[in-house]
Order: structure tokens, then C-alpha cells, then sequence
């Protein structure tokens, strides 16, 4: 195990000994490790890098560091800045978890129900990551989600580069219980009133977070941006339908052109798509 | 287990709670809530190695061939037994002996032990078990139950565990209206808090020690002797710290291949087990199928009832027979129903093995026939609340299996209490960032589309063990030196007996300082800690011992004074005679002797159910009822409990603070039946076997719990009056809460745990 205090550092101290793993809160590797399923030849720590574990201004933008924890992104003052991202970070298990859990743990792991996920996706956040020789490359986080592009070995995400959008921004999780859980469907919802956009994406209904490209143009043109943005009732709800039924597709119909109905537990799960995200949309533009 | 007692009072302190009715605290509670209690996973030994168990990965498997060598060669490996290996009988269990030690040719459920590796180190034993090479050949599994009766027999001695056609009145009876529905109830896992554990020590006369949690050592003691192949004194259980219990504890499967071991290596040997071992191994409740029809006339007056009731036995008996007996005899529920046919079944699956968990039998049907109240009382136009009123049993009726209810049976006045109380507020005069929405506080709840509903569930559940079971307890109380020590068997699982043994001998010697000695199975058995027998068997025995040494106490001083010993009093370590003449101190009476006393308690005997399921096979009976206030997000189908308001039978209260805590225990259990707790087992494996998976109830999933009341009506055959507690709101609240889910909804809601997409509103399903 070591501990070092720059990002270069862990890179350079992954870059000689190739079989370590990184870890940080360890809330996803070391119940691997403690359940005899992972035995790391070697741990890089990195909890000390101080650069890591806050967040700057850059270009309008946030530049927060992976080392954030899920309670620090609960506070009052980063969900001034990026509420929905603090609303992930607030439902995203019990206080334990949140006060180990980072951000950059949660991409890095990437389980379809990591809470932060859908969020980095609507904001279109982009990863920097640390490579060895101090380099640095930009990911968009999609892409690293999707498979499209890795980390190369020795490499470690060090920042996510997000939008500060200056509007409201919602993430709403549907859960099997009332105390902390695992979601089985969330929604993330930002409005960016500069772009005249709506950005919405699904979590927890499949292996990455899904964005509905259409629904997203089709509501983003329904808005008054220069006036009161508020929509018809319907409008929320033919917005929730549209989300889900692209996010939660009909099976394609049989060769005889009969459609082949949905069975009632993903009917249920499409029903849930379109509740949370009507009342995604409805608080984002109230 | 700790034997630290609440130390005596200062003279002139303040006096702490003694006696009978008192809030004693446990003598266990600063260790446990120090972290120094010591639990079986605390246990150590010089010179001791682990050991680790090779479970099946299939459901239902053909056993071709075992290759142990590449594990015997491991560096560090003690030991490695299989079937080969089982000196004794090779088949156990605690009703009927159908379940191997180690599986040999065929395995019959995901999880069943095949070998045990013991070996110098924790990782070496894992890697062992897993170097052991098992050729299987797979097996189509049986786990649906209803297949199970066409299938080919999945052991030798069949798929039909037990079979009860209970009849009872008339079959031609019919009445003006009719309802029927087909309910399913999931499989419950008792996750106690603390995983399995032990620690088994080879003793020098060729005999071993077993360091277990368990919860009837006795048993537990024969079993592991008739598969050892020694004899009874040579096997000894020692009870540690027990990290909860709501089911029978320590698995067969853990303890036996732990003891087996130590026999073979002649070293100590112990075994954690992981939360995934510990689901795969031990029993769940019975996943229930249920058919109901219920014939009542115009006015709601019940006339029939017709049942099946098919329980997924798993893949070995266990104590099956038992949960259908209770299924079957309290199918209709503490209500009069004048005819009833009910016929159970207990069959065999590739299913893992369901056995005693707290109401086992009670809790499915309980659901069952309150739904059936719910659709009956929909259909009539009545009150849910005013049928089941018309409907309560009281003591002199008659169960469907024949016997008469002889024990106090308030239902009508505990229904009466939970419905009369006033209705929680709804939050609309707080502010609404305060409200807790179902989906919890960072959840997606919208306030527009969440309904509140109110049902009812009138639950009951037997005491003591049925069908002739031989209930008895032995206590010794044994007093010296101003100290009285307890000896029993029972086993404090949690459930508080140890406490109410202090209190029982404060209560009769009028000595504050009462010890309760660990339990072995050296002392004289006490039978298992289940169905409320401690509170009353082994509660009973103690009394009886300390009343014996309470005898030999007075006895001489009577004799002098020429009076009975009725006419003393022992108070605040105090002796005086009734008119005041007599006082001296209870140590000079003692004089330094040591007074010994042994008793047993045996309750009144019972009977098997007959070819009819008729018989008189309970001691005695606990009710209690239970109104749910629920929260429903009737679009995304999430529920919220807001309140349970709790009407018990309880008896006698002997101590008011444990009894809440045991009901308030139950009725959270009942939550996690309701809502969350499933074990799912496609095809006959057992998915997500971990904590994250399987969702227990967390502080913010309970509700509100308000005990209404207690009705103190002294059953007269128990020991004190009194009734166990804890099973019957474990019974009663899930049906509750989906009676409560029913009204918010409009839905059927004929399922537990109830699925998210049963809970959305009617209108939008």
C-alpha cells in the first residue's frame, strides 16, 4: 500500500507496480477484497491527494476534483452550484457510504445504479484523466460509460469538468425501500437556459445511463426560455411517456407484425421512467 | 455468555427496578453496547485452525465424482472430510433425519455442504475447499411446489412432506356470499445480525466441545452426537453470546463439519461464516401458495371456509410438518367460522431449506384470510373493521381443528382498541421539505400522488410446541452468600429470558442480586428457544426452584415461630411474619449454608392432529391486532408506513420495557415481510445472498409503532399468566399493512413482499 500526496505521484507509483489497484473510499473494492473475491497484489491509496478532494472555478465551469466524497457534495454550497449532482450525492446510501464514497469512485466502478451517474451524463461532464509523465486527456464521461474509450493502464481519473448552468437541476430515484437503497430507476433533469436546452438522462434501467435524445429537443422546443418556462400539465406528461418509451423500448414486433406485449414488472419499470421524469421536468420548470 | 450483573445499589442510592412488572434492564446490556460481549465469532483457541465449507453451485445435481487430493496436498491443509468421513449416521435433522451431513451422490439445493477443509489459515481453507474437484451432473431442479407432486422423487423418502385434510362441520354448508383469491407469500430470511460461528474443541476422552450459538443446545448436542457416532456426554455444546435469533441458529451445516474436524485433526478448529454462507445455509421461511373461498351470509357472519394451503417445504423436511400443522389449524384466523376444509400440504423443491422462523405457518395464512376479510367486507358494503368485529373469536369457541379456545382470547377488545385510536396527522400543516415521502427523504415522492390508507390484521399464534410435544424445562436456583444463581438451559437469543429469570427470583426470594449462569448441555435440558417456551416453560421451572429454595429458607424459622411459611414475607433481603412479630435479615437466616433447588415445568399434555386435522394440539394461543397507516406513491408504486398501532394479548406484563422492545422488534420484522424481505431463487439459486440485495427494514422503513394495548388477562394454566410476545405482531403486521395498501390503492394486493407495480393505483394499473 501506498500513499502518495499528488496525483502524479499515484500515477507514477501505479506506472511501477502494474499489478496495483487504485483505491479511494474503497466502499465497492474492499467488499470485494473482504469477501475473498479480489486480492490486490498491491493498493494505491488516494485519500491524501489534497488537490483531489475539492473543487475550482474554470471558465464557467466546475472543475471538481474525483476525490470528492458523497457528503461533501451533499452540502448546501455545492448544491448551490450543481444541485442535482447534490441530490445524487445525498441519496447515495447510508452516511457511512457517503462520508468513503467519491466521485471519481462512482464513474470508475461504474455499477448501473451508481447514483452520480446519470447526472455526469445530463451535465455532458468531461473527465480529465492523469496519465503517466504528468499528461493529462480529456474523456467525455459517456464515452468511458459507454466503452467507447478506457483508461489505458496507470491512468486515473483526476478531475470531472462540469457545466455550471445557472438553472434548476433535479434527479429524483425510485427505490424498493423508504431507508437508503439501491435505485431501480433515476432520472437526472438540467435545464441550460443558455443553450435553450433541456438534458435528461435515465440511471439503473441499464448497464449505462441512457439519454433520450428526441424527448430532450422536442420539450426543449415546447419552453418559453425568455418568459414564465412553466408547461401544460400534459405536455409534463407526454414528456414523462416520451422519455420512458424511448428509454424503455416496445419488444419489436413478432415476424407475423403481432406486437409482442411487455411483461408487467418492465411495464411497471416504464411506468416509473415517465413518473419521475414528468416530475423531474414539472419541478425543474416550477 | 456474560454473567455481569448490574451491580447492587449503594445504601441510601436510589433502588434500581427489581421484581416481577419491573423494567429491569438486561445484565448484558453495558457489554453489548461496549462491543465486549463476547460472540461465537469472538471465540479463540491456541493453536486452532479454520475451517471452511464447499457448498453445492447447483440447485439439483447428480454427484459423478469428489477429487479431495489437490486440496490434501495444499500446504497449510489439516484436513479434508466428505460424506466418506461421517463416522456415525449420515443423515440428521430436527424433526425427521433426511438430511445428510455432507451431500454424497445426489445434492438437492444450492448451498448444501459437500466438504470441509481445515487448514492453518482462513484463505488457505477457502482456496482448499475451492481446489476440491466435484463432477457434477446436473439435474433439472423442482422448484416450483406445485410440480413437486408429479415430479420423480427428489429423495428417498418422497416429495410429500405432510399431508392435512382438515374437516371440520358441514361440506354441504354454503353461504349467500362467496370470495375467493389466491395469495403468495415469499421466502423471509431470519439475517440474524451476527453471521453463523463456532469454534469446536477436541477433548482428551475422544469427545468434543462445540462453541456455538445456538438456540437449543440439547438438540443441537444429539444431533452432532448420532452423526459423530459418539455418545451424548462425549459431545458437549456450550452456548456463546447469541447475535440474534428469530429462527432456529446455527445451521447444521456449519457446526457439524466443525466438530468433525477436530475429531480428525485433534486441533481446535473454527469457522466464521460469510453473509453469503450464512444465506445459503440456514432456514428461511416457507414460500407459500394459498387458495381461499369464504362463504359468509348477508350480514357478514362467516359460514365457510375452504382452503389449500401448499408450503415449499426446500429440499429437506426440517421442522416443515410443524408450520403446516400451525398453517392449517389457524387458517381461518381468530375468527368463529362454523365449517372449515383446509387442506395443507409441506412438499419437497430444489429450493433451499425453510424451517422454524418466528410464526412460521401463522404469518402466511394470517395474510391470507385478512385479505379474504378485505374482499368480503368490500363485497358486503361493511367496514373492514365492523366484519372482522362481527366475526372475533373469544375464549370458549372453537378452533377449525376442534378444540376449544380455553385461554383469555380478548380479539374483539384488542381490534376495538387499535380502531378506536385516533388517526395519525397528515403532514399538511408541517412544512414540506419536512415530510417523508415514500421513497425515503431524497426520494422521488410527490405529494399529488401519494395515498393514505388504513387496514387491519387480526393475527394469533400457538404457544409452546404442538402435537404432544414434550415442552418440559428444568431450573436450578442455588443461593449463597446473598447471591442467587440461575442454572438453566434456556437460551437467551435476545429475547430477554435471562432478565425475566432475575426477576422471577427477585420476586420470590426478595434477593436483588440474582446471576444466570451460561448455559452447556451439562445442565438439564430446556428445550429450544422458540414459540414463547422460555417465558413460560423455563420462566415456570424457575419460579418453581426458587419457591423450593424460598421453602428451606423459611421452613426452620416457621418451625420455631410455630407458623406455615405462607405467613412470611421476604422483602428488600428482610424476613417478617405477617402480624410483624418475626423480622431478621434473609442473611442470618441463611446462616452461611448454600440452599439448592431443582424444578421442572411441564405444561398440560397435547395431541397430534388426527386423519380429519382434528385434535387438542396447542397449550395455548396469543392474539393481537394491528391497524397500518400507510403512505403510497400510487404512480410509482412505493409504500411507507407511517404508523402501527398495536393491540396484544399479553397476559401479565412481567417486565414493561422488554415487552415493548419484543413487540416493537416484531412489528418491524413484519414491515420487512410486507415491503422488502424476499429471497429470490430463479431456477433454485439463490440470488443476491447479501444485505444490499436482500433489503432489511432501516430506521427510516420503520413506522411509528404505538402499542394501544395491553390487555392483561391472566391465561391461568401459564406460569405468572403470562404470554410470550414477540411472534404473534411479527404475524400479524404484514397483513396489516397490505389490508392498509388495499384501501390506499384499490388494488387486490394478494402477494408478499408487496411488489412495486401491485401497489400502483387502481386507475392506473
Amino acid at each position: 500500500m501506498t500513499l502518495p500526496a499528488t496525483l502524479d505521484e499515484a500515477v507514477a507509483a501505479l506506472a511501477a507496480v502494474p499489478a496495483a489497484v487504485p483505491v479511494a473510499g474503497g466502499t465497492d473494492l474492499m467488499s470485494s477484497v473482504n469477501a475473498g473475491l479480489l486480492r490486490p497484489a498491491a493498493l494505491v491509496g488516494l485519500g491524501r491527494i489534497n488537490e483531489i478532494r475539492g473543487w475550482q472555478y474554470q471558465d464557467g465551469h466546475g472543475l471538481l476534483g474525483a476525490g470528492l466524497t458523497h457528503a461533501r457534495m451533499g452540502r448546501p454550497d455545492f448544491a448551490a452550484l450543481i444541485p442535482a449532482l447534490a441530490a445524487a450525492a445525498r441519496a447515495a446510501g447510508p452516511p457511512q457510504i457517503r462520508n468513503a464514497g467519491t466521485l471519481g469512485g462512482n464513474i470508475a466502478s461504474a455499477a448501473p445504479t451508481g447514483d452520480s451517474l446519470p447526472v455526469l451524463a445530463a451535465l455532458e461532464a468531461v473527465l480529465i484523466i492523469a496519465g503517466p509523465g504528468g499528461t493529462r486527456r480529456e474523456i467525455p464521461v459517456s464515452h468511458l460509460l459507454a466503452g467507447m474509450e478506457m483508461l489505458a493502464p496507470g491512468e486515473l481519473i483526476g478531475y470531472v469538468r462540469v457545466p455550471l448552468l445557472h438553472a434548476p437541476q433535479v434527479f429524483l430515484k425510485a427505490t424498493g425501500r423508504t431507508g437508503p437503497g439501491r435505485a431501480t430507476a433515476s432520472v437526472a433533469l438540467v435545464l441550460d437556459p443558455a443553450r435553450r436546452g433541456v438534458r435528461c438522462a435515465v440511471g439503473a434501467i441499464a448497464p449505462m445511463p441512457l439519454r433520450p435524445l428526441e424527448a430532450e429537443q422536442w420539450v426543449a422546443g415546447l419552453i418559453d426560455w425568455d418568459g414564465e418556462r412553466g408547461l401544460v400539465p400534459e405536455a409534463l406528461t407526454a414528456f414523462g411517456e416520451y422519455v420512458a418509451a424511448a428509454c424503455v423500448p416496445d419488444h419489436p414486433p413478432a415476424e407475423d407484425g403481432t406486437a409482442q406485449p411487455l411483461p408487467p414488472a418492465v411495464l411497471h419499470l416504464r411506468r416509473t421512467v415517465a413518473a419521475l421524469a414528468r416530475r423531474a421536468l414539472g419541478r425543474a420548470l416550477s | 455468555m456474560s454473567n455481569e450483573t448490574v451491580a447492587a445499589p449503594a445504601p441510601g442510592a436510589e433502588q434500581l427496578p427489581h421484581g416481577i412488572g419491573s423494567s429491569l434492564p438486561s445484565a448484558e446490556i453495558r457489554a453489548k453496547t461496549a462491543g465486549t460481549f463476547p460472540y461465537a465469532a469472538d471465540l479463540w483457541a491456541e493453536g486452532l485452525l479454520w475451517a471452511a465449507v464447499l457448498r453445492s453451485p447447483h440447485a439439483h445435481a447428480r454427484i459423478v465424482s469428489i477429487d479431495i487430493t489437490h486440496a490434501q496436498e495444499m500446504p497449510g491443509v489439516r484436513a479434508v472430510v466428505t460424506y466418506e468421513d461421517v463416522p456415525g449416521e449420515p443423515l440428521h435433522g430436527r424433526k425427521t433425519a433426511d438430511r445428510p451431513v455432507f451431500a454424497s451422490e445426489v445434492v438437492r439445493h444450492h448451498g448444501e455442504a459437500i466438504a470441509a477443509v481445515a487448514a492453518d489459515h482462513p484463505d488457505t481453507a477457502r482456496m482448499a475447499a475451492a481446489a476440491i474437484i466435484v463432477e457434477y451432473e446436473v439435474l433439472d431442479p423442482v422448484t416450483d411446489p406445485e410440480q413437486s407432486f408429479e415430479a420423480a422423487p427428489l429423495h428417498p423418502d418422497g416429495n410429500l412432506i405432510r399431508h392435512i385434510p382438515l374437516r371440520h362441520g358441514d361440506p354441504e354448508a354454503a353461504g349467500e356470499v362467496v370470495v375467493e383469491g389466491l395469495y403468495r407469500i415469499g421466502r423471509q430470511d431470519p439475517a440474524p445480525i451476527g453471521a453463523e460461528a463456532g469454534l469446536a474443541v477436541p477433548r482428551p476422552d475422544g469427545g468434543v466441545e462445540l462453541y456455538i450459538a445456538s438456540t437449543d443446545p440439547h438438540g443441537d448436542r444429539d444431533m452432532a452426537a448420532a452423526c459423530y457416532g459418539l455418545a451424548p456426554e462425549r459431545v458437549k455444546v456450550v452456548v456463546t453470546g447469541v447475535p440474534g435469533a428469530s429462527a432456529d441458529r446455527e445451521d447444521a451445516s456449519f457446526h457439524l463439519p466443525l466438530g468433525l474436524l477436530a475429531l480428525r485433526t485433534g486441533c481446535p478448529v473454527k469457522l466464521t461464516a460469510t453473509r453469503e454462507e450464512s444465506f445459503l445455509g440456514h432456514a428461511h421461511r416457507h414460500p407459500t401458495l394459498l387458495r381461499y373461498r369464504h362463504h359468509a351470509d348477508a350480514d357478514g357472519q362467516l359460514v365457510k371456509v375452504e382452503a389449500q394451503i401448499l408450503l415449499d417445504a426446500g429440499a429437506y423436511a426440517d421442522t416443515s410438518a410443524d408450520a403446516l400443522a400451525a398453517a392449517v389449524s389457524f387458517a381461518c384466523g381468530p375468527y368463529v367460522v362454523p365449517h372449515a376444509f383446509i387442506e395443507g400440504w409441506a412438499v419437497r423443491t430444489n429450493n433451499p431449506p425453510s424451517g422454524h422462523v418466528r410464526g412460521e405457518g401463522a404469518l402466511q395464512v394470517c395474510a391470507a384470510y385478512e385479505a379474504q376479510m378485505d374482499k368480503l367486507a368490500k363485497k358486503l358494503g361493511v367496514d373492514p373493521a365492523e366484519l372482522r368485529l362481527r366475526n372475533a373469536m373469544a375464549t370458549g369457541d372453537i378452533l377449525p381443528t376442534g378444540q376449544t379456545v380455553t385461554c383469555p382470547a380478548p380479539v374483539a377488545e384488542l381490534l376495538a382498541a387499535v380502531r378506536d385510536f385516533p388517526l395519525p396527522d397528515l403532514p399538511k400543516d408541517t412544512p414540506q421539505e419536512d415530510w417523508l415521502l415514500p421513497g425515503g427523504p431524497e426520494g422521488a415522492g410527490e405529494p399529488a400522488a401519494v395515498r393514505r390508507g388504513v387496514g387491519y390484521g387480526l393475527g394469533m399464534v400457538q404457544l409452546l410446541g404442538a402435537e404432544g410435544a414434550d415442552e418440559v424445562s428444568t431450573a436450578t436456583v442455588k443461593v449463597h452468600d446473598g447471591v442467587a444463581t440461575v442454572i438453566c438451559a434456556a437460551v437467551e437469543t435476545g429475547q430477554g429470558f435471562t432478565t425475566l429469570a432475575r426477576q422471577i427470583v427477585q420476586e420470590t426470594l426478595g434477593i436483588d442480586e440474582v446471576r444466570v449462569a451460561p448455559v452447556d448441555t451439562d445442565q438439564p435440558p430446556a428445550g429450544p428457544s422458540c414459540h414463547g417456551r422460555h417465558t413460560w416453560v423455563s420462566g415456570g421451572a424457575v419460579e418453581r426452584a426458587a419457591k423450593m429454595v424460598r421453602t428451606q429458607l423459611l421452613q426452620p424459622l416457621a418451625h420455631k415461630f410455630g407458623m406455615s411459611t405462607e405467613l412470611l414475607q421476604i422483602a428488600d433481603g428482610k424476613i417478617t411474619s405477617y402480624d410483624g412479630v418475626l423480622s431478621t435479615t434473609v442473611e442470618e437466616a441463611m446462616d452461611g449454608k448454600e440452599l439448592w433447588a431443582t424444578a421442572q415445568c411441564r405444561p398440560h399434555p397435547t395431541e397430534p392432529l388426527d386423519a380429519d386435522g382434528q385434535g387438542d394440539a396447542f397449550v395455548g394461543m396469543a392474539f393481537c391486532a394491528v391497524r397500518a397507516v400507510v403512505d403510497v406513491d400510487i404512480e410509482i408504486g412505493s409504500v411507507r408506513v407511517v404508523e402501527l398501532a398495536v393491540a396484544q394479548d399479553v397476559g401479565r406484563i412481567l417486565n414493561p420495557a422488554q415487552l415493548r422492545v419484543r413487540i416493537e422488534a416484531g412489528v418491524t420484522q413484519g414491515v420487512g415481510a410486507a415491503l422488502t424481505e424476499n429471497l429470490r431463487t430463479p431456477r433454485g439459486l439463490v440470488r443476491h445472498p447479501d444485505l444490499t440485495g436482500y433489503a432489511l427494514p432501516t430506521a427510516l422503513d420503520a413506522p411509528d409503532i404505538r402499542i394501544v394495548k395491553l390487555v392483561e388477562e391472566r391465561d391461568v394454566v401459564a406460569p405468572f399468566g403470562a404470554k410470550a410476545a414477540s411472534a404473534v405482531p411479527v404475524v400479524t403486521s404484514p397483513a396489516a399493512i397490505a389490508s392498509a395498501v388495499r384501501a390506499a390503492t384499490g388494488r387486490p394486493v394478494n402477494r408478499l413482499p408487496i411488489r412495486p407495480q401491485a401497489a400502483v393505483g387502481a386507475e392506473l394499473a
